[in-house]
Parts: structure tokens; sequence; C-alpha cells
């Protein structure tokens, strides 16, 4: 086998604690079905026959209940459960699985929706035997009005410095803007080698990774990396530059130098194979050289390689925010070809739904309501003379009638009383809005929820 | 094809189909077409048959019948070689032989299927060649020079053409057969040229296939990207490449069960060869290592275990590196090096990595000498040969091939490598050496190829359009300051971009030939053909 899928549905979602706290991150609808549908599709439709999937009990007990996932989903999901407190890491998670992992991997994370040209990063990663193959696309600006924030947008997440060659294949650099204290550092090694590289800072981290088998077992060995993302993929391109006699690494500190020959040690005895003399051969009787201007050989001798395949055009989001979970809700229905309307649900005649809304099965939309640019989940009742605009209705909601709702977020099994006016705001779960109520730009959850910080 | 019925078939059917047979050859004949000599001898023998099958009718029990039969067909089964699992005229052994073979049962019943699949796919050739106007027979309709009468007479078809749009739909649905994915064409292609294929790296070879690999071992789809994207390129590299991928597809073999290793092997190797040339056309080197694994794989004996045979055949795939790579370049530059004599100025093109292998083993042996490297747009591999002689110290120059009558004049000698040496003594190669052997004789300057013998090949080509490769058309397109001239050159209706990537040079232009075996004339190549030939 070539490959094995590993899909992270472990985390949180820390960062849209409104939406999650009482849902997982995995189960948040997104186009009417659960964000954990969307890479298993991905993986699906590009040839994949199972996944492992690393989750928590909760999920595990949706995922095996709901009936539309067994349905649409044909791949079988191997699902490992973790504990919730343990709060582990992504690598302790691959840490967690090592007995199942026989073939190189591809992690993906259940907050991806993307419709990229899969064998892209693959292809980088066969063709140069590459250690890590990664997917980045380009940043796009969110512009739907997000609910609850109040102000300017703030300057946004910490920005990401990627170094690309000029092929802007291989990745040379990476970093984040909270780890560099006054400037970006570039070794000598990595100019001498590449002399022509280009930063990219507008490059959005999709959270796919292909990695070798013998990175698994370096975690293994290092039971210090936690993250796959923030500390495992920087070393990885890092070490690519590193001499294997170590006599650069003067700066650190002597423990972490033997810690890193040890395993670096251990990266490169892991990846070495018995039919390496011809591999060897065949490449140096290829006149091929994937860079020219020095003696060196190809890939300057070196056995670590990173590669990056960014996407210039497609879709690619992270739902991690709230601002990226709206746009991914408007932008998703339209790549899949369900019909807008679901036929388990009960839409009366004289309501007035919009081409461009979907409406998940089980609803009822009573009569002279409108329906316009949203998204409406399962199991909702939605009763006479509501105006609905640009908004997101989740699961399992209650609208009375006279409602006007507007660019809104209402979350499961919320219950908005009649006639009440909500714009731009976002109704937690479970939560009820009296009716008459007028709320702008508000953010309703419940007290116990404002307690967790 | 109704083999159920074949098998239950008694003989009297299986008689009649031979009538039938019979008959329309005899309307063949009648409708005045001209049989030749090897039609006539396949009559005579079919009549001789058909003659014993009447015999055995009315004598004894059908259980004898049978086993008549069956000593009839199981020589047919050795006697076809591995390749050849084309259809091979049954009924022209059957006179020949009349030892009884004792057949298992099933081993008679696959072999009677084949016999009827034979006998049907004769009686349809035999109809259509007597539809076809014309005798002409191809030239390959000789049959395979071996006094041994039990070969079968191999028959290619009448005309051969590439973009035929039967043979296309035929290789399109062999390829759905092997569930290998069809890559398809790019661009205009110049007309001289618009029978070969012609294909963009934009379109990878491996957008239909499945991630992970299923169908196709992984191992070989990395080659095959490797070989479409130029990342293992000459022609040594690509054939080590390969042997080593096929190393490790026969490491994850398993036999199923019912299957033998020798047969099962090699059709699971049918669709990845498939998939490769779909990457990259074969290259000769290639072809010829791949018959030599065929070869080695249907030689394997039934009683075999898989574990020996598994380690039986990697030893085989080491040991053929061995011999006809490493340890021929070591003898190849043995030889070369008595030709470099000190003071030499000595000319290569592109890179070639048998002549570096040599420049480099002569300068060890202390021999001074300087090189000048010559290059061409728009693979420019000679900058890689530049950098190899230089890492090792050799004093290089540089240009390239639109200097080469400027610089020829201060030449001593060409070093020349080859992709592949034709049976009349043609030289293919890299697309402009035949233009530096041209020039180069015109100047009395010696030209010395460099081939191993496991690239001679047995086709015989007098010019490079008939058969050649053609890149990725974009790969001529020049970016300047950011400007792209031809960024659209396909609206122009009239513009057609070529990337041509071999062509032949004739044997007059070639001095001498160093091969493993010895330095020979151009005009040897057959002989050492021969040679192999028998040997094997």
């Amino acid at each position: 086998m070539e490959l094995q899928a590993v899909l992270m549905a472990a985390g949180g979602g820390s960062r849209m604690m409104d939406l999650t706290y009482n849902t997982p991150k995995p189960l948040l609808p997104v186009g009417n079905r659960p964000l954990i549908w969307y890479p298993p599709n991905l993986l699906e439709r590009v040839g994949f026959e199972e996944v492992i999937v690393i989750t928590t009990k909760e999920v595990q007990k949706t995922l095996s209940t709901d009936q539309r996932l067994k349905t649409d989903v044909k791949m079988r999901l191997d699902v490992v459960c973790i504990q919730e407190e343990a709060d582990m890491g992504t690598a302790d998670a691959l840490r967690h699985i090592q007995q199942k992992i026989k073939t190189d991997i591809l992690v993906v994370s259940c907050d991806l929706i993307t419709d990229v040209a899969l064998h892209e990063v693959v292809d980088l990663f066969r063709a140069h035997s590459a250690t890590l193959s990664m997917l980045m696309s380009k940043v796009h600006e969110f512009t739907e009005t997000v609910p609850g924030q109040k102000g300017k947008k703030k300057a946004g997440e910490q920005r990401d410095f990627v170094g690309v060659d000029i092929t802007g294949k291989r990745l040379l650099f990476m970093a984040n803007e909270a780890d560099l204290d006054e400037g970006l550092v570039l070794r000598k090694s990595i100019m001498r080698k590449h002399p022509r590289m280009l930063i990219k800072t507008g490059l959005l981290d999709a959270h796919l990774y292909c990695l070798k088998r013998s990175v698994v077992d370096f975690l293994v060995h290092n039971k210090s990396v936690t993250s796959i993302r923030g500390e495992l993929v920087p070393y990885l391109v890092r070490k690519q530059f590193s001499k294997s006699l170590n006599s650069q690494n003067a700066t650190e500190d002597s423990e972490k130098n033997h810690k890193q020959q040890d395993t670096h040690h251990n990266l490169e005895l892991l990846s070495t194979s018995k039919d390496e003399a011809l591999l060897q051969l065949a490449r140096e009787r290829s006149c091929w050289n994937d860079h020219r201007g020095d003696m060196s050989e190809a890939y300057h001798g070196g056995k670590l390689r990173c590669y990056v395949h960014i996407m210039e055009e497609g879709m690619c989001y992270r739902v991690n925010t709230l601002a990226a979970y709206i746009e991914a809700n408007r932008v998703v229905p339209k790549l899949f070809e369900d019909p807008p309307i679901h036929p388990a649900a009960v839409v009366s005649e004289r309501s007035l739904v919009g081409s461009d809304s979907i409406i998940g099965p089980l609803c009822q939309i009573s009569d002279r309501t409108s329906i316009k640019r949203s998204n409406v989940g399962t199991s909702t009742t939605i009763k006479e003379k509501v105006k609905i605009t640009n908004s997101i209705i989740m699961n399992g909601v209650t609208i009375e009638e006279g409602c006007n709702i507007q660019g809104s977020v209402i979350c499961n099994n919320a219950v908005i009383g009649r006639g009440a006016d909500i714009k731009y705001c976002l109704v937690g779960s479970g939560q009820r809005v009296e009716p008459e109520a007028e709320r702008t730009n508000e953010v309703i959850v419940g007290s116990d929820q404002l307690m967790e910080i | 094809m109704a083999d159920s019925d074949g098998r239950q078939v008694d003989s009297i059917n299986h008689s009649t189909e031979e009538d039938v047979k019979l008959q329309e050859v005899v309307q063949a004949k009648c409708e005045g077409k001209e049989l030749t000599k090897e039609e006539k001898q396949r009559l005579r023998k079919e009549k001789k048959q058909h003659k014993k099958n009447k015999k055995d009718d009315r004598g004894p029990p059908e259980k004898e019948k049978e086993k008549e039969k069956a000593s009839v067909l199981a020589p047919s089964k050795p006697a076809t070689q591995s390749p050849a699992h084309k259809a091979a005229p049954v009924p022209v052994n059957a006179s020949a032989s009349e030892s009884p073979v004792a057949a298992e049962k099933p081993a008679k019943s696959k072999a009677e299927q084949r016999a009827e699949r034979r006998a049907r796919q004769d009686t349809e050739r035999a109809s259509k060649q007597g539809k076809k106007e014309g005798g002409q027979q191809s030239a390959s309709s000789k049959p395979k020079a071996t006094p041994n009468e039990l070969q079968p007479v191999k028959r290619l078809p009448e005309h051969i053409q590439v973009d035929d749009p039967a043979a296309l739909k035929k290789l399109a649905k062999k390829l759905e057969r092997q569930q290998v994915p069809l890559r398809s064409d790019y661009g205009y292609k110049v007309s001289l040229f618009s029978h070969l294929h012609q294909y963009s790296r934009k379109n990878p070879p491996t957008q239909q296939i499945s991630i992970p690999a299923t169908v196709i071992h992984p191992s070989i789809v990395r080659l095959g990207l490797q070989y479409s994207q130029g990342i293992i390129a000459g022609s040594n590299a690509r054939s080590v490449a390969l042997l080593h991928a096929f190393k490790q597809v026969i490491q994850d073999y398993s036999t199923p069960p019912n299957e033998e290793l020798s047969r099962d092997l090699v059709n699971k190797l049918s669709p990845y060869i498939s998939f490769l040339s779909q990457c990259r056309p074969l290259s000769a080197s290639m072809g010829n290592a791949i018959k030599h694994i065929k070869k080695e794989i249907s030689n394997i004996p039934s009683q075999c275990k898989e574990e020996e045979a598994k380690r039986r055949l990697q030893e085989c795939i080491d040991s053929y590196i061995n011999e006809k790579i490493i340890l021929a370049s070591e003898a190849i530059s043995k030889y070369a090096i008595e030709k470099i004599s000190d003071g030499d100025v000595i000319l290569v093109y592109g890179c070639s990595s048998l002549v570096n292998h040599i420049l480099c083993e002569a300068f060890e042996k202390q021999r001074k000498f300087r090189v000048i490297v010559v290059d061409s747009r728009p693979r420019l591999e000679g900058r890689e040969a530049l950098r190899r002689l230089v890492k090792k110290g050799i004093r290089c120059t540089y240009v390239l091939i639109s200097a080469l009558s400027y610089i020829l004049p201060e030449v001593s000698k060409v070093f020349l490598g080859a992709h592949a040496l034709l049976a009349n003594g043609y030289v293919m190669s890299r697309v402009g050496t035949s233009q530096i052997a041209l020039v180069a004789k015109a100047y009395n300057v010696p030209v010395l190829v460099c081939c191993e013998t496991y690239k001679f090949c047995e086709r015989v080509q007098t010019d490079s359009f008939v058969s050649n490769e053609l890149d990725d058309p974009d790969d001529l397109i020049v970016t300047r300051n950011g400007k792209t001239h031809l960024e659209n050159w396909q609206t122009v209706k009239s513009l057609g971009l070529l990337n041509l990537v071999y062509d032949v040079t004739p044997p007059d232009f070639v001095d001498l030939v160093i091969t493993d075996l010895g330095m020979i004339p151009c005009t040897s190549v057959p002989v050492v053909l021969r040679v192999k030939n028998v040997d094997q």
C-alpha cells in the first residue's frame, strides 16, 4: 500500500468557542453536512478506501449513528478515540496510533474543505521521494460581515513566513511571526544552496501533509514533539539544511545538540532502504539536476526534502474561525449537486425560498416566509411570515412567526421568539431569544459559556 | 468467445470447424488469390490434421481421441514463447508432433480452449486476408528463423499505421482493460510528426490514477512520474531505475491461488509497462531489459517455491545490471582510454553517462586532455556534463551547437554516446548528434560512439521521422524579463512547436563503435545481434 490517510478530528475549535462550546467542531454543519464529512469525501473521490479517524468519544457516537454519514461515505472509517481531557497534540495523536501505521501517511485536518487536485501534492511526494509534502493556498479575504465583531477587524492572526525556491515547489523556510523576535533569520547554508528564494506571507496552511513512514518512527523516539504544524514541520524544514557532521549548530545549547544529532541520525537511518545502491546508481547516471549554478549534485546531496504545493485557484477553507465558517457555508453548497431543498423537507407553496439557499431534511417551512441566501439545517421549524436573509440556521432550531433574521448564525436547538428582529448576531446553542427582541451585532450565549475562558 | 461451448464440444464439432476453415481457404484459393509458400505449408498441415481427426472419429473411443487431441495441443503450450501470447496456429504443430504427452485434465481443457480460440482466429484471419487486395505480405511474415518446425509463424498486420483510428481504438481498449489511464495529446503537432504522441508536463499521467495507487504498483507510479518530469533521464539511468522498480514489484508480489508465478507475474507486468510507456515512450535499452526479465520469469520451473523464485529473480536482475551496465562501462572505458592520447582535444555532446565516465577514468589514469562540451536547447544537458567534468578537475570549454563549425578545427576526436544502435548500423542518439557527426566528418575528425551491447536493437531505421519522441513543446518557450512572446502559440494557427528528442546518424559518419565486446565498425552491429541471439 502506498499511503494511509489519517484524519485529525479531535481538535476543540478554540478560535470559535461561541460555536463550539456545545457542539464539537467536527460536527458543526457546513452546507447541511457535518464538517467531518468533507475530508473523507475528498479522499474518497481520489481513491482512498479507508481512513483512520482520530477523534473524541462524542464525535464517534455521532459518527456511528448519523444515517446520512453512513450512506454518503463509502469508505471504511477506522475510528480511534482519545480522551478529550488528555489535550493531545496532533503529533501525540500520531504517536498514539503508531501501531496502525504501516506505510507513508497523509494527515488531514477535519476542518479542511477544499477541491484541490490531490495528486499535485502527492506527486511531489512521489517524484522527489520527499519526506514532507504539504498543501498551502492563497488567503482569501472574507467579505461577509461577521456577527458579534465590534469595530474593525483586528490585525488578524499571526502571519506565516514561507520561503520557497524559484520553482515554487521546494520548501526552504517556514516560521510563524510569533516565533520571530526581532526579525527573520536565514541561515547562510540555505542562501548558499538556494540563492533565489521567494518569501510569501499571504498563504494559508491547509494542514494536509504527506509524511514518510520514517517521520512517524522519529516521533515515537522523540516524545517532546507535540504538534505537527507547530513543531514537526518547522523542524523538518530546518533539518533539510543542517550538516550531518554537527559543527554548525554552535549557537544552540549542547543538550539540544545531542538530541538533534540523535534524532537526525534516526531520521537518516530509518530512511535508507536495501536497494539504496541501485537508486543511487540511477541518480548518478541521470543527467538531471534540480538547480544549477553550483557544483553540487541534485538536491545538494541532501536526503531530507520538503515540498509544498501552493494552490493558485480553487477553493480551500480551513474552518477554524467564525468568519471562515460563514464563508464556507456560503461557498460550499455550490460545489455539490445536492438539490437545494431536501426532498424530506416540508416547504409550503406560499413561501419563497431563494435559489441560493439550502434547506435540510425534515424541515418545516410555513407560509409567507422568505429565505434568501441562507442555509437551514435539519429538523428546523420556521413559522409564518419569517424573513431570513444571509443567515445560517443550524439543526433543530425553532423560529416563531414574524421574525426577521439577517446576517446571523443561529446554533443548534435555539429558539427565536415571535417577532424578534435579529441582525448580525450569533445565537448560541440552545439559547432562547425572547419575543419582540431587537438584537444587532451581538453574541447571545449562555452564562455558563461566559465562565469558560 | 464461447469457450464453454468449445469445451463441451466433441470431436465432430471440432472437425466441422476445421471443415469451415478449409472451406474458407479453398474459397480464397478459388478467388484466385496467390497463396505464398507459408500459406501453402499451413494448408498442407491443416489438411493432414483434418484427415487424422476424421480417422480418429471412426476409430477408438472418446478417451483416446481426447488423449490424441491433448497430445496434439499440449506441445503447443511450451512451444509458444513467453512474449508470444499472440495466437499461433495450433494445427501447424499438430501434424509434426506425434509423441503422446500425458496432459492433466485442467491443463487439457485450458489448452483446448486456447486451441479453439486460435482456430477461430485463424479462420477470421484467413477470411480477412482473402478479402484484402493484393497478395502483399508484410516483410515480417517470414517465419522465425529456427529449424524447429514447432515454432509458430508470427504475423504482423499488413498496414502498420500508428495514427490509424482502428489501431488507436485498439490501444485505448487495451489500456482500458488494463486500467491504465490514456494520456491525451497536447497542442498542435507538426504534420511530419503527427503520428507520434506529444504530451504536456502540465497534464501528469497520474491525474486519473487513484491515490493510493492500487492497480499500478506505487514504485511504478513513482517511476513513471520521474520519467515524465525528466528527473530520471538518460538511457542507462532509465534502465537501472526500471529494474529497481521491478525488483520492488517482485518483492511485493504474491502468487494468487491456482496460478503459476512464471505466467502470472508476466501478466502483472504488462499493465505496468503500458503505464510507463504512456508516461514516456520506452527506450531501446528498457525494451531489452524487459525482454530479458520476462524470459527469466517464464523460465522459472513450476515446482520452484515462491520465495526461492523471487530470490532468483532478484539475483538475476542484479546480475543483469552488474554485467550489462556497470562492468560494461568499465570495459568500454578501458578500450576507450587506449584511444585517448596526451594533448587530445575531445568534443562531447550533451550529457552521456558513459562518455562522462570514460573521461573521468581517463583523467584518473593521468591522461592529459581537454574537453569541449557542446550543448543545445531546450534541454541544455551539457551543463550537467560540464559540472561533472569540472568537478573532477578536467579542463573544459562550453559552446552551443551553433558554434560547432567554429570550434571543430581545434578538436582532435569526438566522443558520442548513444541511446540505441540499430540493426543497420545507424546510431540513434540525442537530437543534434547527427549534426555533430556530419560536421566532424567534413573536418576529418574521427567520431567514436560508445555504446553498451544491451542497447543494441533489432529495429531498422534510416531517417529520424518514422520513429521518434516528441517532448513537451512548451519547453521551447523562453521567458525573459517577464515577457514570453510565445505564450499563446496555440492560438496562432500557422505555428507549430516541435521538440524532437532523438535523431539517427548514418554509419558513414561514425568511425568506430566502442562496445564492451570490443571496438567494432558500425556495420558490424547485426553480427553482434546475431551472436547475442544465438547465445540466448
